[in-house]
């Protein structure tokens, strides 16, 4: 089987635990308005990569000795689940060498094979992109419920799960916003971490390049400061 | 041999350090290895800061200058050749300056007269008629190399095929055994020295050992020279020192004897940190000495060595950017015995980048082991994190060839303190190697034949083999009047500017390395790729010669981890590497190759055409090892492994690797960038790799010093092999600087 790959990064310290070969996925179901990455919407490009899961598990596997105890592989998109039985088939050959893996996905698709593949994951990146389901009809293209159903598998499966959310300024970060996270990611023992991410805008020339409209070009990118006080002010929810 | 029981060795553990010169053996009786943290280091006292704020004054005054706060132009710098100097007498625990003031320069003609007159002249000054006509009469190394140099050598000279020889210069790359002098005192070193001296006349006399025994004569004269030298500032370094500050300051003296002597390209202090240690806790044991006073030694002398300077030409620093000294110190690694070489005073050499700010001398190189203790390896990257200020090498890698009490001179050069020495011999542009072999040895820079002829590549489109058969035949051909240039260049240095305090701080039979460099790799490399792998049309001048390329379809490029290109870089080092052992070497020394460009990077690629890699004429290379700019698509571990695939078997001379990165590509917060750190580090050296400059910084904050330097008096960052004040680069390398891959979060 061929995977439909975006591209490699072999140094990803902000995807998971420690440092972490970072695998992009091609293709994505959602449109998510302040997305990153709009080049691995499409199933299949000019540039898509196509690979057996061993020849990518190759490449892991010659950065191995970077990762130390907590690093491992992580993979991304794009949406990692469209393509969950060669991310299991990839997971496999990891888990035969003590790789630690992590999935850093939406969560928006969920059958057998994805819950195939939760089994061989360590660790889940999963987006709460809204708190809200008119906002996740709105601006992302799947649904809350859809998302929290995943979040429930998960703790199910007593996988380690981060939680993580991208802070728009003017949109989304409020004080309000931040009790509605809270609210929906409370109690669950598999969550480890709530990550908060700055809204950046780096994305936009990706945009044009691609001759789609950015939703998000008019909001402002989130600075370090805001994203302090936003991360401060979550703590204190959740205290 | 010798039977000597001084009493200022009392409570140290005895063995076969008291019966030879064994400096190795000294420090494992006696050092404390430390495996704790960072929490006992203590902060700058009052006294520590008056003198750093004097010293930030002096250092403002001399950027005001143009870098050159004053000139002695009426005297030949010597040991004992200017009166004692001082920052602040009164307040100064270790003392000693090159001249009779803080920051002023000496003049040292030796290398070559024409350098010093011309040097003055940039910074407004007027070599003296007094040295002017003294050196009428004598034979500097310069006048000595250019009696013997070839046509040939001339014009690979000139068209910049062999650069930056230290023909006109002092060649620097040797390390005294300056802590000999605190742990034996001069008289003992004398003796012995006069004993080896003794011995050589029981033989035949032939030309070698007359030369050794001329050498004997003269070392023995320089250390005399460097007792006096401690007496005019009132210390008698007869016998050893007594306690830690006398342990650094006759150190230092001999240091410091050595940079008034000589004025090398790079003055490498050696490894020094865990010796002094030794020292320190006794006095700590005895109760005369706590651990702000130990701390306060430490960074007064690091102190002294960031005031170090010599005078050198605007045109050497084209070459190695930022008037550096390479005042190089090997910090940590390990014990052949699997005890840590790390210990307290490692800690506290660090922390003088915390204590007197960050700066970029002295040059601290870190020996990396897996085995370091944790705390340390913890310590290290939040210091590279802070301060931009260290380089780490491969301890792994080097202790198996140099055991334990090995150093690094300059930026990767490793040699064993005391009893190995090195030949520096610059570079061979690898890229434009290439260029002259297909225009059949014209050089279409320099616009001269400077090779050999034969005839120009006649085909359009290049083919892999055909060009490989010309590069081979060229290979052969650089490489042997390479090593041959070099021993012309070694021989007059021996000659007419031997290093004779260095050289009194060796054993008397050293072991000598011709340490040979390339520039270029990447483009070579890339340019090879993209021969073999996508389609190179030449394009030619009126002439016929090939100036330029038009390359079509994509190619492996080096810095992805790809076996295809990468190999490709191997080879050719191997293949250098291998046709340079062939030719026979001055003094018998054993041919070495390093992948290093310091900064001369940027002027190597000014002097090279376009190349079959995209490269435009004129562009700058990549630095030492380093993949080309822009062209790593995988992300920074696939080019660190690209990097690791070189054979240190080949580049016994060290492999530079420069890694920029951005604060948030190494992590959230600054614990997880710590340990990410740690970690790269330990995966890189697992694979063998020899040397990693880190910089973690923002290229915005690069952009922005370009513009504001003012914002910024102290921004240190790491090139090749060494740290710079980035203010001290030339606009164009500063721009070379900020152009470059810098790791960044997506």
């Amino acid at each position: 089987m061929l995977g439909k790959i975006h591209s490699f990064q072999s140094m990803g310290t902000v995807d998971g635990p420690g440092v972490r070969f970072v695998v992009f996925m091609q293709g994505c179901p959602l449109r998510c308005a302040y997305c990153h990455n709009p080049d691995t919407w499409e199933y299949e490009t000019k540039s898509t990569i196509f690979a057996t899961a061993e020849e990518v598990f190759a490449k892991v596997k010659r950065c191995k000795a970077y990762f130390g105890k907590d690093g491992g592989v992580t993979v991304s998109g794009g949406e990692v689940l469209l393509q969950a039985e060669f991310v299991t088939e990839l997971f496999k050959f990891c888990k035969k060498e003590n790789i630690s893996t992590c999935i850093d996905t939406s969560g928006c698709i969920l059958n057998e094979k994805v819950k195939k593949l939760l089994d061989l994951t360590d660790t889940v990146l999963l987006d709460i992109k809204m708190t809200n389901t008119e906002d996740y009809k709105k601006y992302v293209g799947t649904t809350l419920e859809q998302v929290m159903s995943f979040l429930a598998v998960l703790e199910d499966k007593k996988i380690n799960t981060w939680i993580r959310q991208v802070i728009v300024p003017q949109f989304n970060d409020t004080q309000e916003n931040l009790f509605n996270l809270y609210n929906l990611v409370k109690g669950y023992k598999c969550i480890k971490k709530v990550e908060l991410l700055p809204f950046r805008k780096l994305c936009s020339d990706k945009y044009k390049e691609l001759n789609i409209e950015f939703p998000f070009e008019k909001y402002n990118e989130c600075s370090p400061k805001r994203i302090e006080e936003m991360k401060e002010i979550f703590e204190k929810i959740s205290s | 041999m010798f039977t000597k029981n001084f009493e200022q060795w009392n409570g140290f553990k005895g063995g076969d350090w008291q019966k030879e010169i064994n400096l190795r053996d000294f420090i494992q009786q006696n050092v404390t290895p430390y495996e704790g943290g960072s929490e006992f280091l203590q902060p700058a006292t009052e006294r520590t800061k008056h003198l750093m704020d004097k010293l930030n004054q002096l250092l403002t005054i001399e950027q005001h200058f143009n870098g050159v706060l004053d000139i002695d132009t009426t005297t030949v710098s010597s040991l004992t050749a200017y009166k004692p100097g001082y920052l602040d007498k009164e307040n100064e625990l270790i003392v000693g300056l090159q001249t009779n003031r803080p920051l002023k320069r000496g003049v040292n003609p030796f290398g070559g007269i024409k350098m010093a007159r011309k040097a003055c002249e940039a910074y407004g000054y007027k070599l003296s008629d007094k040295i002017e006509d003294e050196f009428q009469y004598r034979t500097t190394h310069n006048d000595g190399v250019f009696r013997v140099y070839s046509d040939e050598m001339r014009k690979v000279r000139h068209a910049g095929i062999l650069t930056g020889l230290p023909d006109a210069y002092g060649r620097g790359r040797i390390i005294g055994d300056y802590r000999r002098v605190a742990l034996y005192g001069i008289d003992l070193l004398i003796e012995e020295k006069q004993n080896d001296k003794r011995e050589i006349a029981m033989g035949d006399f032939d030309a070698d050992s007359i030369r050794l025994s001329e050498e004997l004569f003269q070392q023995i004269n320089f250390l005399g020279k460097l007792k006096e030298m401690a007496a005019m500032y009132g210390y008698d370094i007869s016998e050893p020192a007594k306690n830690a500050r006398e342990a650094i300051q006759w150190t230092y003296f001999a240091y410091l004897a050595a940079n008034k002597e000589q004025n090398g390209a790079a003055m490498s202090l050696g490894r020094v940190s865990s010796f002094i240690d030794i020292y320190i806790e006794r006095d700590i044991k005895n109760g005369v000495l706590d651990e702000s006073s130990a701390q306060e030694l430490v960074d007064d002398f690091v102190m002294k060595l960031r005031m170090a300077r010599h005078l050198r030409t605007p045109e050497y620093n084209e070459l190695f950017g930022g008037d550096p000294m390479w005042i190089t110190e090997s910090l940590g690694g390990m014990g052949e015995d699997g005890r840590t070489l790390v210990t307290k005073n490692t800690f506290r050499f660090l922390n003088t980048l915390y204590n007197l700010g960050p700066a970029p001398e002295p040059n601290l190189t870190v020996l990396w082991s897996e085995k370091l203790p944790k705390p340390f390896k913890d310590f290290c990257a939040k210091v590279s994190i802070d301060t931009d200020s260290i380089q780490y090498e491969n301890d792994d890698l080097m202790r198996p060839i140099y055991g334990d009490d090995y150093a690094i001179a300059c930026c990767v050069s490793a040699m064993k303190v005391g009893k190995q020495m090195q030949f520096f011999g610059a570079r061979c542009n690898l890229a434009k190697l290439l260029l002259l072999a297909l225009n059949g040895g014209y050089d279409t820079y320099s616009k001269t034949q400077a090779a050999p002829e034969m005839s120009v590549y006649d085909e359009d489109i290049l083919d892999y083999d055909k060009v490989m058969e010309r590069f081979n035949h060229y290979e052969k051909w650089i490489c042997r009047l390479y090593i041959n240039t070099l021993n012309v260049i070694h021989y007059m240095h021996d000659k007419y500017a031997y290093e004779k305090t260095q050289m009194a701080l060796h054993d008397t039979n050293v072991t000598r390395f011709m340490a040979c460099g390339v520039a270029g790799l990447s483009v070579i490399a890339d340019s090879l790729s993209a021969i073999k792998y996508a389609k190179v049309k030449a394009i030619r001048d009126e002439n016929g010669y090939i100036v330029d390329f038009e390359t079509t379809g994509d190619f492996p490029k080096y810095g992805n981890d790809d076996d295809r290109v990468d190999s490709i870089a191997k080879d050719i080092l191997h293949s250098v590497s291998t046709e340079l052992k062939k030719t026979k070497t001055y003094r018998n020394a054993i041919t070495t190759l390093s992948v290093l460009t310091i900064t001369s990077n940027v002027m190597y690629g000014k002097k090279t055409g376009s190349t079959p890699d995209g490269r435009k004429a004129g562009e700058p290379f990549a630095p030492g090892a380093n993949p080309m700019h822009n062209r790593e698509h995988n992300g920074a571990l696939s080019s660190l492994n690209s990097v690791a695939k070189l054979s240190y078997e080949d580049c016994r001379d060290g492999i530079s690797n420069t890694f920029s990165i951005t604060p948030t590509a190494l992590g959230n917060d600054k614990e997880s960038r710590t340990q990410n750190l740690v970690t790269i580090l330990d995966g890189y050296f697992a694979q063998m790799a020899h040397h990693i400059n880190v910089n973690v910084m923002n290229r915005d904050t690069l952009i922005d010093a370009y513009n504001n330097p003012e914002k910024y008096p102290n921004l240190t960052i790491r090139v090749s092999g060494y740290a710079v004040n980035f203010h001290k680069l030339s606009r164009e390398q500063q721009r070379e600087v900020i152009s470059r891959t810098f790791h960044e979060r997506v």
